[in-house]
């Protein structure tokens, strides 16, 4: 049995741990050595040598992501933290297993986190929707801070943390680290121009580190076993384990800490059960709604970032949606579009005109409406809403079912024109 | 200087730019909406795309926004790549989904930003089959217009009411491709800078309500360059007219005076131009027949101007063409200013303190570039309102560039510049009779009486040099604020000191400058700003001529006196006693003026004159600024010509010397010059009339004017003969010089392929820099490096006198304005006459709190 | 007015930020947790607590879809329509609700019993379809379970 350093604890029919149990089984002592042995900066080296990269979908090093936030006497304070806990991208449910399953994990991560980059305050900041994680959290932090694990003077060690809740009133963009700034700030959850990034000009103007809560439950098992284990428990380059997860008409659809880069067939033909009698795999969104669709022919590859790119998508959150073969594609992705086009901010002229465009035409293909210029339509937007031309990565992410899925799926969306119909009507 | 490759062209580009604004510098069209040259850059509308490359090896390059890129040396960028061009044309594409095909209904069209971008893009293929996203329009008061559905969803809007303005209720609502910008619910847009929407606004939804009335094109019009009237800032207008009335009012920029805004009074204010109060026939009075033609005027002058005694008195809203010739008519013991003495005194002691060229006054520009401010006792909000925009300028930027310190970000960055900013604000003290919408601001500010605020300003001077002598029997509170107000001062390296003349407190004006002189040295560069009442005190105190009270002396000294009085209603300005008694005592009384008052009822001679509108003119603004306003139309009513005309015929009548022609405003400006040395320059303020490019004139009217041949029809078929101008480089036609002219003669900006106001990035030097040529205008007052003279008389403390009120005038934006107030939206918006009272007093007269009416005996 | 409760709930938040207006969200849950939606007299009760015009405080509200600026039922309905439900089915589900009901999303009852609304993912797509009432998550429901589940709801 491979080791789940992140879910080790976590039983699907019983109540998490509380912080003596968490203490038990060896909570809390990752805080306790950084307190009493490591400086920031070795900490910060620790978790860049581990190769963390972020869970939140854009995989990037998170030790280098630290190693960019000022530091020493002359840095501004007071700095923040922040764990991203909006989890609203479509198909992934990760870190609410995390949250509701070992909520002590994720702040004892995000304490070491804080102080490694020497953060003044911490927030959680959770979507709405998570009501029992919300609870959990709210007594979590109490529990830590009536242990000392936060407040002044943490563990003796002079370092100091406040850290709160605070749950969000809907929009997918509030994950969106920057827009996640504005919406803590009270404001209209609208991105912000990068650079300057928020390492330099974050909540409040000030210092700030935003991490995926997947992220920062790893930090204290790399702290406990050291940057080698870290890296050894993946299958690939990148360290660590992953929270996948299967949903769509699999057979036991779910989420499973797993070695980073188990493949994509063993995920949903071992864990996932198969596909649902009757059904057969038509494609798969890898990492949330956000990313390219493979197919049958990717079966094998490794679930990790490196090799999930070169096949031509995302490992994202690592969570996948199924696309089997009794729905229509056309209809799955207009579904996605319509939460894109929903979700847009309205900031960006393309992500707020083009996406209504797209669900638009994607609707009037799936009525039968549709006309053979439409399909140029639909690739002209993959084109013209990718990276770098919109403001934020809203809109590119929108495009990357809808520009696989005309690469994979063409068939299916000329019989829409053709026909004058939904094949799978 | 960073060199950049454009295309593979290399440039030479200023540092510290975008690429957008380096480009649009270079004369390049690069097509934009959120950006904007006063408010910055944040990359919403996307519509600025450039190709980025890495190297010159790089062939692929990066779409990127323009707006949101530094200059740097060696960067290599296309504006030409197909790639980018497709981007930006798919941008309008995208943008045009919503937008309606309401362009031949749109007030906008053909002044429209987006039209101008659309056609730059070549997005001409409609391929969006859906419906139209709707929205409901609000009413947002008599002088703005809202028709949301042709909202682009820019943020220009909220970034210029709320960011750039301060103006709390208008704003950006819901999400999505819902996003609406409006009021949170219908009403009266509250800012007293609402009017700029219609300019900032790249399309129609946010329009000028008063042109709506007699809707014009802007290619119809026939424009001017003008000054505004309405306060003594002397913004730089653009006036249009057509069908013999005045249709709108936008803004001219100048870079050193309005730059890119005007206030709502500036730019609706014109209505008085078209008013049925206008005053059209030459009138003698007691006669059977009062309305008389020109010749008969002309033959009854010599009998009240030969053989008398004549005295004029002047006007502070009258050009300095006007008021000179009156000085030349009357002659200049016989000229009087025709305000009272205490005005007189105040506004002396201004010039003084700006002739000895000790202190530097400041541009609006240099106000708004300001890090700390002080304000002694002049409610600017309303008294010199685009002045209050400047301070917050001030305020904002100095904030940012605090920040900048710490984080090295751009200028133009200004969405991060704000969110590093966060709350903090540059240094400003409000001291004011009243407060005002300026103290949300203000890191200080305190309100009372005149004499208290100028003790305050006296105790800062000398916490600021310990020559001057410290105030006696200061309340705490006094030192308190001297001592925080005199610290902030001495970090500043550029403090501005603002006073005026409308607290009618001279002790302040002194106050004011010993704290500016204080501040003066090699590391700090104070400047010290004047507000005066009207668009011309400046230039009518410069004549250093005698008060109201000095002509009434002569007058009732001396029984045969023919008073000619110009564009000046005495009621306004002097109490009613004074004036009936001088009027008493007249034998006769000349009126020339634009609008019946209750002085033109007492003319025994009534001359109609021009408006700025009608004629030519020149204005001296606060800072000692010389401006010419042209005229923009000829009135059909011959009559309504310029006052230095009429003025200037009566001379001729009195002294029978004439020049032999028609004088022109030039004569006037050059013999001002030469009379009185302390215009020194003045001249020069525009080119002379003959000017001509080309041999061309500068047509007032677009190459697009249209129905010239048909708009007369019902009175003659056949197209009646230009009218020609003989004052100036202008033309009343089509016809002329198609290139650009000097800046002082710009009638409007225009360009190829920017219909729109957003032409003017062809006319700077630079995007937000000055006008190529310079911006207009003349300083007459010119920085000596002459020591200070301190002042040093410092008031006692207000103490309320038994039995006595103390009466201050409180000047409000909409209302106060003579001209601006037959603005019929203007004049809605005006609050009834009030009395504010002290709680104190309100409290030893036992008011009861909503007490509407109190009879004071 | 806003009630002392609610305004020692805002003031606690103030207390955590560094400047009022930052608490802008948190007043609208507040305000909304006791009076079940925001109408025009609570944006501007919130404006004038925050010090902040009633257009700023709007700007925000309207922003976020689970601010109510219309009034709801006593229980709101939120379906997920996100893909994995989808792909299981949530709208026979949907349908379902709207024969019961017989209203459609973005509608109240007529007893004001319900408000339905749609809602984006609510994280748990392996048990999809899902629903939330008010604070209850439902899973992997069935349109057999629909009307036990409404029976709870009074
Ligand atoms: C539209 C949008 C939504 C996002 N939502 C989330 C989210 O819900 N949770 C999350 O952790 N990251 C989300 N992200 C990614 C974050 O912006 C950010 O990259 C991440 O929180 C960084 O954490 P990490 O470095 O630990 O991955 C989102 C990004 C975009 C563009
Ligand atoms: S891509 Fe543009 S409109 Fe879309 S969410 Fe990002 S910033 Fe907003
Ligand atoms: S002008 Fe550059 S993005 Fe709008």
């Amino acid at each position: 049995m491979t080791e789940r350093p992140l879910t080790r604890n976590i039983y699907p029919d019983r109540p998490p741990m509380n912080l003596k149990e968490y203490e038990n089984t060896g909570g809390y002592a990752a805080l306790r050595k950084v307190c009493s042995t490591m400086d920031p900066a070795a900490l910060q080296k620790l978790v860049q040598d581990s190769n963390l990269k972020g869970r939140g979908g854009a995989g990037f090093s998170t030790g280098m992501k630290w190693s960019l936030i000022p530091m020493g006497d002359k840095a501004t304070h007071p700095k923040y933290l922040i764990a991203n806990a909006d989890e609203m991208e479509p198909g992934t449910f990760k870190d609410r297993l995390l949250l509701e399953g070992n909520p002590h994990q994720l702040i004892e991560g995000m304490i070491l986190a804080a102080y490694a980059i020497q953060a003044d305050i911490a927030y959680v900041f959770l979507r709405w929707a998570y009501h029992e994680a919300a609870a959990l959290i709210r007594k979590s932090i109490q529990e830590a801070y009536d242990a000392g694990y936060l407040g002044t003077d943490i563990l003796g060690s002079g370092f100091h943390l406040e850290m709160y809740l605070h749950t969000g009133v809907g929009r997918y963009m509030c994950g969106e680290e920057t827009a996640l700034l504005n919406a803590l700030e009270g404001k209209r959850a609208t991105p912000r121009a990068k650079p300057p990034f928020p390492q330099i000009s974050g909540l409040f103007g000030k210092p700030t580190i935003v991490n995926n809560v997947e992220t920062l439950c790893c930090v204290p098992h790399i702290v406990n076993n050291g940057a080698e284990w870290f890296k050894g428990l993946s299958y690939s380059d990148d360290g660590g384990t992953k929270v996948y997860g299967v949903s769509g008409k699999v057979k036991r659809p779910g989420a499973w800490e797993l070695p980073m880069g188990v493949t994509m067939r063993e995920l949903i033909e071992e864990h996932a059960g198969g596909m649902k009698p009757g059904y057969a795999l038509k494609g798969v969104l890898p990492g949330g709604a956000s990313t390219d669709f493979l197919t049958t022919q990717h079966l094998d590859i490794k679930m990790d970032y490196k090799s999930v790119a070169a096949a031509g998508s995302r490992l994202g959150t690592g969570t996948m949606i199924v696309l089997d073969s009794g729905t229509c594609p056309v209809g799955f992705v207009h579904n996605l579009q319509h939460f894109f086009a929903q979700e847009s901010c309205g900031w960006c002229t393309p992500c707020r005109e083009g996406l209504p465009w797209v669900e638009k035409i994607l609707l009037a293909l799936e009525k039968g409406d549709g006309k053979p210029e439409d399909i140029e339509l639909l690739q002209m937007h993959t084109q013209f809403l990718g990276p770098g031309n919109t403001f934020c990565a809203l809109a590119p992410g929108a495009m990357e079912p809808l520009q696989s899925a005309l690469k994979y799926f063409m068939e299916d969306f000329e019989q829409h024109v053709g026909h004058k119909k939904c094949p799978y009507d | 200087m960073p060199r950049i490759y454009i295309d593979n062209v290399p440039f030479e580009v200023k540092a510290g730019r975008n690429l957008l604004e380096a480009c649009l510098s270079l004369g390049i069209d690069l097509p934009y909406f959120c950006w904007h040259p006063a408010m910055g850059s944040i990359g919403a509308c996307r519509q600025c795309a450039v190709k980025v490359f890495k190297d010159a090896e790089d062939t692929k390059g990066r779409i990127m926004m323009s707006c949101m890129e530094s200059v740097k040396d060696d960067l290599r960028i296309s504006v030409c790549d197909p790639g980018a061009k497709a981007f930006r044309a798919q941008v309008i594409e995208w943008l045009m989904t919503n937008h309606p095909h309401d362009c031949p209904v749109c007030d906008e069209g053909g002044s429209c930003h987006l039209q101008d971008v659309t056609v730059m893009t070549g997005h001409d293929y409609r391929r969006y089959q859906f419906k139209k996203r709707t929205y409901t329009n609000q009413y947002l008061g008599p002088l703005i217009n809202h028709e949301m559905n042709r909202c682009i969803q820019c943020y220009r809007c909220v970034r210029f009411y709320r960011d750039y303005a301060g103006g709390k209720d208008l704003n950006v609502f819901s999400a999505h491709n819902h996003v609406y910008f409006g009021r949170e619910k219908d009403g009266v847009l509250q800012s007293p800078f609402s009017g700029n929407l219609a300019e900032v606004c790249p399309t129609g939804v946010f329009t000028d309500k008063t042109l709506k009335e007699h809707y014009t094109r802007k290619w119809d019009l026939t424009n001017a360059p003008a000054i505004c009237q309405h306060c003594s800032l002397g913004c730089n207008v653009i006036a249009g007219e057509r069908y013999g009335q005045l249709r709108s009012i936008v803004n001219r920029y100048n870079s050193e005076v309005n730059g890119y805004f005007l206030c709502d009074k500036g730019r609706f204010g014109y209505e008085f131009v078209n008013s049925e109060n206008r005053i059209t026939q030459t009138l003698i009075r007691h006669r059977t027949a009062e309305a008389v033609d020109e010749p008969t005027l002309m033959s009854h002058l010599p009998n009240i101007l030969i053989g008398h005694t004549v005295i004029g008195i002047g006007s502070p809203r009258a050009s300095i063409e006007n008021n000179y010739a009156l000085m030349e008519l009357a002659g200049r013991e016989c000229f009087y200013q025709g305000l009272p003495d205490n005005q007189v005194f105040l506004e002396q002691k201004i010039v003084d303190i700006l002739s000895a060229g000790a202190i530097h006054t400041p541009s609006l520009k240099e106000i708004e570039q300001a890090d700390a401010v002080l304000i002694l006792g002049e409610d600017i909000w309303n008294t010199a309102p685009v002045m209050a925009l400047a301070v917050r300028q001030s305020v904002m930027k100095t904030a940012a560039a605090h920040v900048q310190e710490q984080v090295p970000l751009p200028g133009w960055h200004d969405a991060a510049l704000k969110e590093l900013a966060q709350e903090s604000k540059g240094f400003l003290a409000n001291m004011s009779v009243l407060s005002s919408p300026l103290d949300e601001i203000a890191a200080c500010q305190a309100h009372g009486a005149p004499d208290d605020m100028a003790r305050l300003g006296f105790q800062i001077a000398h916490l600021l040099n310990n020559t001057l002598p410290a105030v006696d029997n200061a309340s705490a509170a006094l030192l308190q604020d001297a001592h925080l107000i005199s610290q902030q001062l001495l970090l500043a390296r550029h403090p501005v000191i603002i006073a005026g003349t409308s607290a009618g407190s001279e002790a302040l004006i002194r106050a004011a400058y010993d704290i500016a002189a204080s501040l003066q040295s090699s590391e700090r560069q104070a400047a010290l700003a004047f507000v005066l009442p009207e668009c011309n005190s400046m230039g009518l105190a410069m004549t250093g001529a005698s008060s109201f009270e000095k002509a009434l002396a002569i007058v009732q000294q001396n029984p045969d006196v023919t008073a000619v009085i110009l564009e000046n209603d005495l009621y306004r300005n002097m109490p009613a006693d004074l004036v009936d008694s001088f009027f008493s005592k007249c034998r006769q009384v000349v009126v020339l003026d634009t609008l019946h008052n209750r002085t033109t009822e007492k003319a025994d001679v009534l001359i109609p004159v021009a408006t700025f509108a009608e004629g030519d003119g020149t204005f001296i603004n606060n800072e000692g600024r010389a401006q010419r306003s042209y005229q923009v139309f000829m009135s059909p009513d011959k009559v309504l010509k310029e006052a230095f005309k009429w003025l200037f015929e009566m001379k001729v009548i009195r002294s029978a010397i004439s020049n032999g022609h028609d004088v022109h405003p030039d004569e006037m400006l050059a013999g001002l010059e030469r009379a009185y040395p302390q215009f020194k320059g003045i001249a020069a303020v525009v080119p002379p009339h003959e000017f001509r490019i080309h041999g061309a004139r500068i047509p007032r009217e677009s190459q697009r004017y249209s129905g010239r041949t048909a708009m007369q029809a019902n009175k003659a078929v056949s197209e009646p003969k230009p009218l020609q101008d003989d004052d100036s480089p202008l033309s009343f036609t089509m016809e002329g010089y198609r290139g650009m002219p000097p800046a002082p003669l710009i009638p409007y900006f225009w360009a190829p392929g920017w219909n729109s106001g957003q032409a003017v990035n062809k006319y700077q030097q630079e995007t937000g820099g000055a006008l190529k040529g310079g911006d207009p205008g003349i300083r007459l007052f010119r920085d000596t490096g002459a020591q200070p003279a301190w002042f040093q008389d410092i008031p006692d403390a207000f103490t309320p006198r038994q039995g006595k009120w103390f009466l201050l005038p409180q000047y409000q934006l909409f209302g106060s304005g003579e001209l601006s107030i037959y603005t019929k939206g203007i004049a809605a918006l005006s609050a009834a006459p009030r009395a504010i009272l002290s709680t104190r007093d309100a409290a030893t007269l036992n008011m009861a709190t909503g007490a509407a009416h109190y009879t004071v005996r | 007015m806003l009630s002392t409760t609610e305004k020692e709930a805002i003031d606690h938040e103030i207390g955590l930020v560094p400047h009022k207006r930052a608490t802008v969200i948190e007043a609208l849950k507040i305000v909304q947790q006791h009076r079940g939606w925001i109408s025009d007299d609570s944006v501007e009760e919130i404006a004038d607590y925050l010090g902040i015009s009633p257009a700023e405080v709007d700007s925000v509200a309207t922003f976020y879809n689970l601010i109510f600026r219309k009034p709801v039922g006593r229980h709101v309905i939120l379906l997920c329509d996100s893909i994995s439900c989808y792909v299981m089915g949530y709208k026979s589900l949907y349908a379902a609700l709207q024969d019961k009901l017989q209203i459609n999303f973005g509608q109240t009852c007529p007893d004001n019993r319900f408000t339905l609304l749609p809602n984006a993912c609510l994280g748990c797509c392996d048990h999809a379809p899902a629903m939330m009432i008010d604070k209850d998550l439902y899973r992997d429901i069935t349109i057999e379970q629909l009307d036990d589940i409404l029976k709870k709801y009074a």
